[in-house]
């Protein structure tokens, strides 16, 4: 089990490298998107400092859900997730191998850029480490939240859209939590409530989102 | 050394399949044992793939059961899929692999223990000797089907085979080496059960057919 674990994150792993492009939209989506904000609401320090983690965090929900449907789409296409319902291994951890290997080639560079992006909101020390921190838990649980939403919407005409309706309220609390860790712990609260709540996130979610998808997707191939 | 006991190992009783407001086939009794050939037979639209999404569990079939061992399909999941090698009609290639890689994966997927010189000889032996560092890109129709094929060569301890087409695109050779494949596989007691529309006779001792008849369109 392990065995096959190993090889569809090394597989999806490889083929990420191979197809550099498609990772460097969704950094390139995440730096515009965060890099606009200043120019736009005006350079004034403090009002970005309020309002940076929220920017941020917002920025990196939109370029993971850039990314989600990419999650299944091409295996559905060409035959692969038919292999992986009919695999050795149990589906669901099948799909936690996957969605591990989506959050590292998708979610893993956000959380590497956004340190540089906090720099243009003039973020102090303390705020930067729990925004990389909050942004480290929280991204793999919009992976992991998006991947149910992927699966049930495989094969759909218009399923894009129908993806981005489907989960976006379920983003919410994650969004919430995640850029309030790093406004409490720049007005001195510090962030530590919110940090151990987007971990439980990570950790239910971790243990649960997998089989959901894994359901929804017998779901979608029948 | 046989692979299955005798005994029916796969048995499917009174199955219906309805795809929209169409019924493909129903009241459908097959079973297949080890040391059988099953060859389904049908026009285009008879609902051939269809009876092997069922058999292998993909698809709910929307009336009747398929037993693998006693034990329906449906709930055996993993256990069943272990047993079992499905080969589509989607070649399940990732273009940016290379034919080696892609050979890999899938037989880490199905869970076939494989090491990198035993992939390398079930290229070879379906003629693929000098393509297995070509990304699957490059390859032609026919070459990618015999990369999906050579996970046969390599799944011979698994003992129900259900092949879709297996011989399509292919030239004579490799149509041969197929047969020749399911053959053996037959002899060492194991079970193949495929669709086809080409008249290709495998010798072996027991092989069984059923008709699907002209399909309703």
């Amino acid at each position: 089990m392990l065995g096959s674990v190993r090889s569809v994150v090394r597989r999806d792993l490889l083929l990420a490298a191979r197809r550099r492009s498609d990772v460097f939209t969704v950094v390139l989506f995440f730096v515009i998107v965060a890099s606009l904000f200043p120019l736009g609401v005006g350079p004034d320090p403090a009002l970005l400092r309020m309002i940076g983690p929220g920017v941020i965090w917002v920025a990196a929900l939109l370029a993971s859900m850039l990314a989600l449907h990419r999650v299944f789409a091409a295996d559905h296409a060409d035959g692969t997730l038919e292999q992986m319902l009919l695999g050795a291994t149990p589906l669901g951890v099948t799909v936690a191998a996957k969605v591990a290997a989506h959050w590292l080639a998708s979610g893993l560079p956000l959380v590497v850029v956004a340190p540089l992006l906090a720099l243009q909101f003039d973020l102090d020390q303390k705020s930067l480490g729990t925004l990389v921190l909050s942004l480290a838990l929280g991204t793999p649980v919009l992976s992991l939240i998006g991947a149910i939403g992927a699966a049930l919407t495989l094969g759909l005409r218009g399923g894009g859209a129908l993806l981005s309706l489907l989960v976006l309220p379920l983003y919410v609390p994650v969004l919430i939590i995640g850029a309030g860790a790093a406004e409490s712990a720049a007005s001195g609260l510090g962030g530590e409530a919110q940090i151990l709540l987007l971990a439980a996130f990570l950790v239910v979610a971790g243990a649960f989102a997998p089989w959901a998808t894994a359901v929804a997707l017998r779901i979608s191939m029948e | 050394m046989s692979l299955l006991a005798d005994g029916a190992a796969l048995e499917a009783k009174a199955l219906e399949c309805t795809r929209g407001a169409r019924t493909l086939f129903s009241g459908l009794d097959f079973s297949l044992r080890g040391g059988e050939l099953l060859r389904i037979a049908g026009a285009n639209g008879s609902g051939k793939t269809s009876l092997l999404r069922i058999a292998c569990g993909l698809l709910e079939a929307t009336g009747g059961s398929v037993r693998w061992r006693g034990n329906d399909v449906r709930r055996l999941r993993e256990d069943y899929s272990r047993e079992l090698v499905y080969l589509g009609h989607a070649p399940a290639l990732k273009d940016d692999l290379t034919a080696e890689e892609n050979l890999e994966v899938a037989c880490a997927i199905s869970g076939i223990a494989a090491s990198r010189a035993s992939v390398r000889s079930a290229l070879a032996s379906l003629g693929l000797a000098g393509c297995e560092a070509l990304p699957a890109r490059v390859l032609s129709q026919g070459q990618r089907r015999r990369v999906t094929l050579a996970r046969l060569a390599l799944a011979a301890s698994v003992p129900l085979w259900l092949l879709d087409e297996p011989f399509t695109a292919l030239d004579a050779a490799a149509s041969e080496r197929v047969r020749a494949l399911v053959a053996e596989h037959v002899g060492r007691g194991g079970a193949v059960m495929y669709t086809t529309h080409q008249e290709i006779a495998i010798a072996t001792g027991r092989a069984s057919r059923i008709d699907l008849g002209p399909g309703t369109s």
